[in-house]
């Protein structure tokens, strides 16, 4: 293995002097207490290394060892329901509270194998040799690694106990090498996992928020991005999402973030259970985690470690969910490595690479149909913090051009606490037409008239604001109060959605119909009240107007019955306005209402 | 600091402002410490900032003033700056770079520890989830503390910051263990402050007989600005160290954080790096978080650290890069209004803007009372609708507002009148909760989306004898 002697160090980059070759990203370890670092950078007699820790105390002369491997992590099914650092070393230890520099990968894990493969089958790379139990949690597969190029099995291990790095069945190449496969593997962090077909999604990737699936959909293997101001609450949003969304795997990013609220969500991910499997959330997530004030170079590395832990799981078909939170931050490294270079800067100081860079990340997002000729998917979410809030920033406008959903936070929606903050008119979704013949499918055959309707409603009500504001809420025409109503029902009953609330902190798809069709009732029948000339606010002051603000709090998972009932009143309440109405008393029948 | 390594000799060539440039004839490493005696006799303490192999560029904490480049004598220590700490830590004051300047005795050492601290796992720290209550309605109701928070107050230029970051030091309890005092202290920093608030943070504490369990560390506006860098981080170590060692609950107050960023700037250009926003360095988040990410709590640890940094928005511009950067790494943020104040509102605290994270794991049942969450909610909800209405009565007259709109005009008014102003007097979480539901009562039920009907019924109709709002 090539050396090298340092000669210039600043900050977490250094530059040394080789005696013998290194390749770009390659691995390499540096001085007595080997911290971790990559190659970045080569010239005839000089390397250019970005080091993944702490530089305190180093020194020009020390020395600088490769690896000969690109920056690799070690996958395997021990990874599950477990945190780690941006490149995959353990951080759950407990008897040691603090980070510090020259930190170890995870040691070998015993874990229960049982083969699904017999001596002289022949196996394809990706393909599955044997399930894993890995004590709690979800069954796992065992691949022939990507990169082996496969072959006929000439002996495997009987169902037992194994270490997890020792070797549990043994291949002969068609090129006659014989080749060794164990339950973990490598791979180079920034290097796609392969696989054989990438595949349309027509299948969305639930949140159980309310404006994002019925709204702003996202499907699985797209991608969103979350842009957001501070305390528009980009970090509870996409934290609600990792516990309640529909995936199998989640791989939560905390990548220059703050550690007070990881600790509070990995202290929720085991309390809370899963509603689908009764298991302790945690059981199905991979935390990744960098906080602000660990080595900003090891933030940029975990983007990718976390994707490649996604892909691995992708690989045994299971659909996956990567969270980071935030791209900004991982930007930002980027921007101080790249000025530590002395690199020429574009927008913002930012490198001129962040866009093609964004789109890397982005891209490995997909839908597919994996080497072993199983369906998976990876779902990627990013939230965005740009400075001051402003939209117009480079790693917003950059993001906005790679994502299929974009979730806009809105901070005047968050100063009046009304949460997920997600602007209605500041978002988008490219999947909603896909995603139509799902909802179809389990029964809400009016998605995407409703959906059409109450985005049309909000539009207007944005207009109709603007309006109320010089003219007075008074003076406008009934049809357009009437609007203004709708959209407040919409927004407080159906977009609202409080994270804390046990009833409301998801919505299944069916829920989530029920209320959209109750909505969609209440604004048709309105309406028709409208033409015969009973004004909005006989309405709103109806009894069923607070009961149908409220249902999302105060109605269930599952209580069909209340949800029917509240269809009854409605239908009963607008029959009685009409024939009040009918009766020439509608003015009366209002003012009578609204003394109670 | 423990004994030099290493001393080097006539081996300084060139100083400029808070810098001083070495022949590299020795061997050291990044950030370690030095110390320069210079020919005048004088001894300056600095640090390694940058290496390459033919120089070493330190940076000056003491001023450099008089300094010469001949006769020049430099200890190597071989290790970053440490802050020796040990028991009689409360009560002393000490300079920037925790050198004793209350004319007491050296500190008696136990343990050296390293200045810039040491990232805590996130999966050895406990999620903070007790309430603490500061005595302030606009805290403790709406934008609830709890312990291990950071939660800074942005301020501007003239308002009263210092006397509300008295007050919360001086009223900060847990509610239920009124005798738990003794494990309660203070780690006050003043980073580039004038001389008079210094002063006066001194005696407050005094007169209200908090000194005894406080540490100061006051870097004064004539100090530094390398120094000033120094100044919060040799504060959280005091911290961490009664925290930590000692088991105490620990509320670190640092004022005024503009100064460090400006100190931060000034430094960050004097070496010559490529500046971001506004001419601030482009790792100033990522160094603000290190001083911002030491609050918090360690699972099997007794103590806690609780920030409360201070800073002033220049301009009163919330987008500037220092309010900006910091509520991105902050758990909220509370912001103080010179439009309530010029009404003398106190404290001038701006809801809307403000925030707390951490709220949402402190209250509640079990923790404070049951309906806070709904109560906050619905305070939020209805004063953001006011403050609209207030828009519109500004654009088309009192007169022209419908009924209800009226009604919630008069909420804005008393909400700020009787929930968010409350004068010298600490109030106990229930009075602010009274303070609020009484507020609550003006308005028409239809605007009450955030309240159950039971709340309504209990809090807001009948039932209203034994919670009569303070006066």
């Amino acid at each position: 293995m090539s050396t090298a002697a340092t000669i210039w160090i600043s900050g977490p980059v250094l530059r040394a002097r080789p005696d013998g070759p290194f390749r770009l990203r390659e691995a390499v370890t540096v001085g007595e207490q080997s911290l971790l670092g990559e190659v970045i950078r080569i010239a005839r007699d000089e390397i250019t290394v970005q080091l993944y820790e702490d530089t305190s105390g180093l020194r020009p002369g020390v020395q600088v060892t490769g690896s000969d491997q690109l920056l690799s992590i070690r996958l395997g099914p021990a990874i599950l329901s477990r945190i780690f650092d941006g490149l995959l070393r353990p951080v759950g230890d407990p008897s040691d509270p603090y980070v510090k520099p020259g930190m170890q990968v995870q040691a070998p894990q015993r874990l229960w194998f049982t083969p699904s493969v017999r001596v002289g089958e022949l196996l394809n790379p990706g393909v599955a040799i044997g399930e894993i139990a890995s004590g709690a949690g979800i069954p796992q597969r065992c691949l022939v690694p990507p990169d082996l190029p496969g072959g006929r099995v000439s002996a495997i291990a009987e169902a037992g106990e194994y270490s997890d790095d020792q070797a549990i069945c043994w291949l002969e190449a068609p090129d006659g090498r014989r080749l060794t496969v164990a339950m973990t593997h490598g791979w180079p962090v920034r290097v796609p996992r392969p696989v054989q077909a990438r595949l349309a999604s027509d299948e969305p990737m639930l949140t159980g928020q309310r404006i994002i699936d019925c709204l702003f959909p996202v499907a699985r293997g797209g991608t969103g991005a979350i842009p957001g101001g501070f305390g528009t609450g980009k970090t509870v949003l996409l934290e609600t999402v990792a516990k309640w969304c529909n995936a199998d795997v989640i791989v939560y990013v905390g990548c220059g973030e703050r550690g007070n609220e990881l600790a509070g969500l990995l202290a929720e991910l085991t309390e809370l259970e899963d509603p689908r499997s009764g298991r302790p959330l945690l059981e199905r997530t991979v935390v990744i985690a960098n906080t602000s004030n660990m080595p900003v170079s090891a933030r940029e590395a975990s983007i990718y470690t976390g994707i490649t832990v996604a892909e691995y799981f992708r690989d045994q078909g299971m659909n996956v969910t990567l969270m980071a939170d935030s791209t900004s931050r991982w930007a930002e490294a980027l921007r101080e490595v790249s000025g530590r270079l002395g690199e020429l800067p574009g927008e913002a100081g930012y490198p001129a690479y962040l866009s093609s860079r964004l789109a890397d990340f982005y891209e490995r997002a997909a839908r597919v149909r994996t080497l072993g000729g199983e369906i998976g998917s990876v779902t990627l979410l990013g939230a965005v913090s740009p400075p001051s809030g402003d939209f117009s920033e480079p790693v917003t406008t950059h993001t906005k051009r790679y994502v299929g959903s974009l979730w806009g936070l809105d901070v005047r929606r968050a100063q009046a606490r009304f949460y997920p903050a997600i602007h209605p008119l500041q978002s988008y979704s490219l999947a909603a037409d896909s995603l139509v013949r799902w909802w179809h499918a389990i029964g809400c055959t009016r998605w995407q008239e409703l959906r059409r309707r109450f985005l049309t409603l909000l539009e207007e009500e944005a207009r109709l604001e603007r309006m109320a504001r010089i003219i007075g809420r008074d003076a406008m025409p009934a049809r357009q109060r009437l609007v203004l109503l709708c959209a407040q029902l919409i927004n407080q009953c159906f977009l609202r959605q409080s994270a804390f609330s046990t009833n409301d902190r998801y919505a299944t798809p069916s829920r989530q119909a029920v209320m959209m069709r109750l909505i969609g009732s209440f604004i048709e029948g309105a309406e028709r009240l409208l033409e015969v000339g009973v004004p909005p606010e006989a309405i709103r002051d109806q009894a069923i107007f607070r009961h149908l603000m409220r249902m999302g709090e105060e109605i269930p998972e599952g209580d069909w019955e209340a949800f029917s009932a509240l269809d009854q009143e409605l239908t009963a309440t607008l029959r009685r306005l009409i024939n009040q109405s009918r009766a020439g008393s509608a003015e009366d029948a209002g003012a009578s209402e609204v003394s109670t | 600091m423990t004994y030099a390594r290493l001393v080097g000799e006539e081996i300084a060539n060139r100083a400029e402002g808070p810098l001083l440039f070495l022949s590299r004839s020795l061997d050291v490493g990044l950030n370690e410490a030095v110390e320069v005696e210079g020919s005048d006799g004088s001894v300056r303490l600095g640090r390694i900032a940058a290496l390459d192999q033919h120089s070493i560029t330190v940076e000056m904490l003491d001023d450099t003033a008089g300094l010469a480049l001949a006769g020049t004598r430099v200890r190597f220590f071989g290790e970053p700056l440490r802050f020796q700490v040990g028991p009689g830590l409360l009560g002393r004051v000490f300079n920037g770079i925790g050198r004793p300047i209350d004319g007491g005795p050296p500190l008696a050492a136990e343990q050296a520890y390293r200045v810039d601290g040491l990232p805590i796992k996130p999966s050895a720290r406990e999620a903070p989830s007790e309430f603490l209550e500061t005595g302030f309605t606009a805290i403790d109701l709406m934008n609830s503390l709890v312990r291990g928070q950071k939660l800074p107050l942005f301020s501007g230029g003239g308002l009263p910051h210092d006397r509300i970051a008295v007050d919360i030091a001086c009223n900060a309890r847990l509610p239920g263990k009124p005798e738990e005092t003794e494990e309660f202290a203070i780690v006050f920093a003043g980073i580039g402050i004038p001389h008079d608030s210094a002063e006066f943070f001194r005696e407050e504490l005094e007169k209200s007989a908090a000194l005894a369990r406080t540490v100061l560390f006051l870097n004064l506006a004539s100090d530094s600005s390398a120094q000033r860098l120094l100044a919060p981080r040799f504060a959280l170590t005091a911290a961490e160290y009664l925290a930590f060692v000692e088991g105490k609950h620990v509320l670190v107050i640092l004022t005024d954080l503009t100064n460090y960023c400006e100190a931060l700037r000034e430094v960050s250009a004097s070496r010559g790096e490529v500046p971001s926003r506004k001419g601030y360095p482009g790792y100033m988040y990522s160094d603000l978080a290190t001083i911002y990410e030491r609050a918090g709590r360690i699972r099997g640890l007794a103590g806690s650290v609780t920030q409360v940094p201070i800073l002033t928005m220049p301009n009163d511009d919330i987008t500037h890069p220092i309010p900006d950067l910091t509520g991105y790494i902050t758990e909220g943020q509370v912001v103080l209004d010179r439009d309530l104040h010029r009404r003398d509102l106190y404290p001038p605290i701006r809801v809307l803007p403000s925030l707390s994270r951490l709220m949402k794991d402190g209250i509640g049942k079990g923790r404070t009372h049951a309906d806070h969450p709904a109560l906050a909610a619905q305070l939020y909800a209805s004063y953001s609708q006011a403050q609209q209405t207030r828009v519109l009565a500004s654009v088309v007259g009192e007169d022209g507002l419908s009924e209800d709109d009226r009604k919630l005009l008069v909420f804005g008014d008393e909400f700020e009148q009787r929930v968010i102003h409350q004068g010298v007097e600490a109030r106990t979480l229930e009075e602010s909760m009274a303070a609020g539901w009484a507020v609550l009562r003006g308005l028409p039920r239809g605007e009450l989306h955030r309240l159950d009907d039971r709340q309504i019924r209990e809090h807001l109709l009948g039932e209203r004898s034994q919670r009569e709002p303070p006066r």
